[in-house]
């Protein structure tokens, strides 16, 4: 999946968080995390990230996070649907996002 | 007569030492000026009383924080003694809020080298955590301090306590004048013990001001100020009656615990704190009295408008306010008989000669962090960064026949019941029974309790299973890493040190 | 027989609610992706919902959806995420025919065939919310046997019925059709939401309506309001010790081999000792009534 436009999803209430997702001039992924709860949850913020990528098949953009303690089904949803929103994807592949 | 006209008189082995009589006034010149011996005390600002009040480099000052983040005394003073150049100080206040953050220049500035606090907020924690200090701070419980000064480790060389008015002699309360903020709980054990009491007021009263809780042999120094507290801020955060649904729901489960406990007897004493759980646990306690057809004998502690209320129904026959945690207090402390003023001395010190919290029976605490031992952190947040205050947490939770503690599961993705809380602030050991909102915790030292509860059918967890629920749902958080510097010091009730907080390892 | 008293809706675009909401224990949880969402948060909202039904603290819930009425661009997307998430009850809004249960029916066994989810597993509820859905309530409430509820939705009934939304008298007729189609079609039926949380008074007098009339609950818009209504549907004391009574009655009967049950020399029906059950699971629930 290719994210061709920014996009955002979520918002910066608490217990959610805001996804901001671009594309990448130089086609690589660069994933940025940030979290009010980084010291005991960083590893695992990064991990479902990473996994929730991987899983729709994006190897390139920015990918912005700013997490104010969300649990992680919140940020699988937010990351899916920021990543869907830049990828202007109307075809939704659902075994690719459980 | 004649015998004070011999100039041998005083060579006479009983008189050996001793001073002779000049006249009425030689110790007391005031005494020759009718305005002066009313006014001697007062001083045109504070910078004269503090230059009068004999304090040095390296002395000790005192506060109460009654105002809590209302309070303008603490910034003000630090401020003049700043500006006159004191170095080395002991800040000795009864606590620290948010408020308080400009102290971190004074400390930069080495004016400030040692604090006692029972607690701290905000950025000055938040610094202080982050190895601002090259001592640590020492946080003590309300009790404990008063140990703390008795045993003579806070030896207060002047204290400022700050009044909404007093009279020129002194007499001050905390519940008239403008900026009155209830009761003087703490500020009455500076009185007491600190070597010379500067008042500051924003008021003078006709002598003699009633009742005193600050007497006038007590007062060294009177200043007049334009303002020492706002007490509209006495309240926020805290003390108010939720409309949270999660906050009602803990709270009916606490209310539950109280009335099933085996505590909930005609004349039982309780005491709830300023959390909004707990607060709101005693609207559903009002309910349940009445149906068991029982009153409470008295509440203590800090005391907030639901406690008031109680009483003015005839729920609760008296109140033992240490501090008023909003206006109702306060008022109700001014107009109520049985609304009584206890300094923290009398309210939990363990080493006094009597202190009210060995009289309690049920109390509801709040907790940042409990651990499968039930523990409790009340002091650092799960990140390990200084964010809250000891309070009387310790102190009751060691004396009531029942503990309770309350919170949420998990705030936001932070869980509350970790394997080990980062801060041992209050032993495990005192503690009863854990409620959150996905049910309720007995102590495995508590089974007659746990029986009674459960026998009510109330949903009664292992501290376990809680835990197990809570990682299931947030998932498990990593152990947040320190490095060796200790930025705090916990001190037991009895002064002993029960851990102590390290700095945060930075990103 | 599951107990559904209060169908408590969270909006399923809120993130933090959805993290929360379970704790408060009503008989389901309803996700509204529907009037709740706005349609720039519809996309996001739906795969919030779609990630919540799997987190394991909705396990002993049960679990609804509202999703946008099928005629719309969102509605079968919501319907895939919602039983691809494992919801327990799919809600339909604006159910004006049974045409528009079937056509759901035939959505929902399809998706549940893709995604390897038993054919059959994802019940179906149907809100009626127009004068066409309330005639025709018998025939929705009867359109598969998928349907568990049926359930009267007010503010778009009292709209299409020229009228507002006052003391009840405007949903006097839409209240007894719906419930007489649940009844005739053996499934549960749900009252509207009751929108002013701060009015306990006013929410009590009209749960103590809907329970007389014989609702077996009423969707919420406050988790507040959950004890409240779970307290007025609660038994009383002597209302369980009389049921414990049949109850034990028609246990000895059976034991005696007998095939009519008596209490105190009356001759007890069937119908007064299946009360008696769901007078004691009620109480069981949440206790006598306080």
């Amino acid at each position: 999946m290719k994210i061709v436009k920014e996009a955002l999803a979520g918002t910066l209430e608490s217990s959610d968080l805001l996804v901001k997702v671009a594309p990448s001039p130089t086609d690589t992924l660069e994933v940025m995390v940030q979290s009010e709860v980084i010291r005991q949850f960083g590893e695992q913020i990064n991990k479902v990230v990473r996994e929730t990528l991987e899983k729709m098949g994006v190897t390139a953009g920015q990918i912005l996070v700013d997490d104010k303690g969300a649990l992680d089904c919140a940020i699988r949803a937010r990351l899916q649907a920021a990543v869907l929103r830049g990828a202007d994807c109307n075809k939704i592949e659902w075994s690719r996002l459980s | 007569m004649n015998n004070m006209n011999d100039p041998k008189l005083f060579e006479e082995p009983c008189l050996k030492g001793l001073e002779k009589f000049e006249e009425f006034a030689q110790k007391a010149p005031y005494l020759r000026d009718n305005n002066l011996k009313h006014t001697r005390k007062i001083v045109e600002s504070l910078e004269d009383a503090i230059r009068r009040s004999g304090l040095k480099d390296g002395g000790t000052i005192s506060f109460h924080h009654g105002f809590r983040e209302g309070d303008k005394v603490i910034n003000m003073v630090v401020g003049v003694l700043a500006k006159m150049g004191f170095k080395n100080l002991t800040l000795a206040p009864s606590s620290l809020m948010s408020c308080n953050h400009p102290l971190i220049e004074h400390i930069k500035n080495g004016v400030i080298t040692k604090i006692y606090t029972s607690g701290m907020r905000g950025k000055l924690a938040e610094a202080i955590s982050n190895g601002l200090m090259e001592n640590p701070i020492n946080i003590h419980s309300h009790g404990g301090r008063v140990h703390l000064i008795q045993s003579g480790e806070i030896n207060i060389d002047v204290a400022f306590l700050g009044v909404s008015c007093c009279d020129e002699f002194g007499n001050a309360n905390g519940v008239s004048g403008k900026s009155r903020f209830g009761s003087m709980g703490y500020a009455m054990v500076d009185a007491q013990y600190a070597k010379c009491v500067v008042m500051l007021t924003e008021d003078f009263v006709p002598y003699p001001n009633n009742p005193a809780s600050i007497r006038q042999d007590q007062v060294d120094y009177i200043v007049k100020v334009d303002q020492v507290g706002d007490p509209s801020k006495i309240s926020v955060g805290a003390a108010r009656m939720t409309r949270d649904p999660r906050e009602l729901m803990i709270a009916r489960y606490a209310a539950d615990v109280i009335e099933h406990s085996g505590y909930f007897e005609q004349g039982f004493s309780l005491q709830t704190g300023s959390g909004a759980s707990s607060v709101a646990a005693t609207r559903f306690l009002e309910d349940r009295m009445r149906k068991k057809g029982i009153t409470a004998s008295f509440a203590l502690g800090g005391i907030t408008g639901n406690i008031v209320d109680l009483h003015q129904k005839g729920l609760i026959d008296k109140i033992i306010d240490t501090q008023s945690f909003d206006a109702d207090a306060a008022e109700s402390l001014r107009v109520n008989r049985n609304h009584m003023e206890v300094s923290t001395n009398c309210y939990a010190n363990p080493s006094s000669k009597g202190a009210s919290v060995d009289r309690m029976d049920v109390v509801i605490l709040s907790a940042l962090e409990i651990d499968l031992d039930f523990n409790v952190n009340v002091v650092t947040g799960s990140d390990g960064v200084m964010m809250g205050a000891s309070g009387g947490h310790s102190d009751v939770a060691a004396a009531a026949k029942l503990s309770i503690v309350v919170g949420p599961l998990i705030r936001s993705r932070m869980p509350t019941i970790l394997k080990k809380v980062t801060t041992r602030v209050t032993p495990g050991e005192n503690i009863g029974v854990l409620v959150t909102d996905h049910g309720i915790a007995v102590n495995p030292n508590r089974p007659d309790v746990e029986e009674r509860l459960r026998a009510a059918g109330l949903p009664v967890f292992t501290i376990e299973e809680l835990h197990a629920r809570s990682v299931a749902i947030a998932g498990e958080p990593t152990d947040v890493e320190f490095l060796d510097k200790i930025v705090g010091v916990i001190r037991y009730r009895d002064g002993t040190v029960i851990d102590v907080v390290r700095q945060v390892k930075p990103l | 027989m599951k107990l559904r008293r209060s169908m408590l809706f969270v909006p399923g675009a809120n993130a933090s609610m959805l993290s929360t909401v379970f704790i408060y224990k009503p008989d389901s949880i309803m996700f509204d992706l529907e009037d709740a969402v706005s349609l720039r948060e519809k996309d996001s909202a739906r795969l919030l919902v779609f990630h919540a039904l799997q987190n394991p603290a909705y396990k002993d819930i049960e679990t609804v959806v509202r999703i946008n009425p099928l005629n719309t661009e969102y509605g079968l997307l919501d319907l895939e995420a919602a039983v691809r998430g494992g919801v327990d009850i799919v809600r339909l809004p604006k159910t004006d025919r049974p045409e528009d249960v079937h056509e759901l029916e035939a959505h929902v066994e399809r998706i549940e065939k893709e995604c390897g989810r038993e054919v059959g597993s994802t019940k179906l509820m149907a809100a009626v919310e127009s004068a066409s859905g309330v005639i025709n309530a018998v025939a929705i409430a009867t359109a598969s046997k998928r349907m568990v509820g049926i359930a009267l939705a007010g503010f778009d009934y009292v709209m299409d019925m020229q009228t507002e939304r006052g003391d009840g008298t405007e949903l006097f007729y839409a209240r007894c059709a719906v419930l007489h189609a649940a009844r005739y079609a053996g499934i549960d039926a749900f009252d509207v939401v009751y929108g002013d949380v701060n009015n306990e008074e006013g929410f009590l007098k009209e749960v103590d309506l809907i329970k007389k009339l014989g609702f077996n609950g009423k969707s919420l818009v406050n988790p507040r309001q959950i004890d409240l209504l779970h307290n007025a549907y609660a038994p009383t004391e002597e209302e369980v010790e009389h049921s414990k009574r049949v109850v034990a009655a028609a246990e000895q009967a059976e034991r005696d081999g007998l095939g009519v049950v008596s209490l105190n020399g009356k001759m007890i029906d069937a119908p007064i000792v299946n009360h008696a059950i769901r007078v004691l699971q009620k109480a069981q629930a949440s206790g006598v009534r306080k």
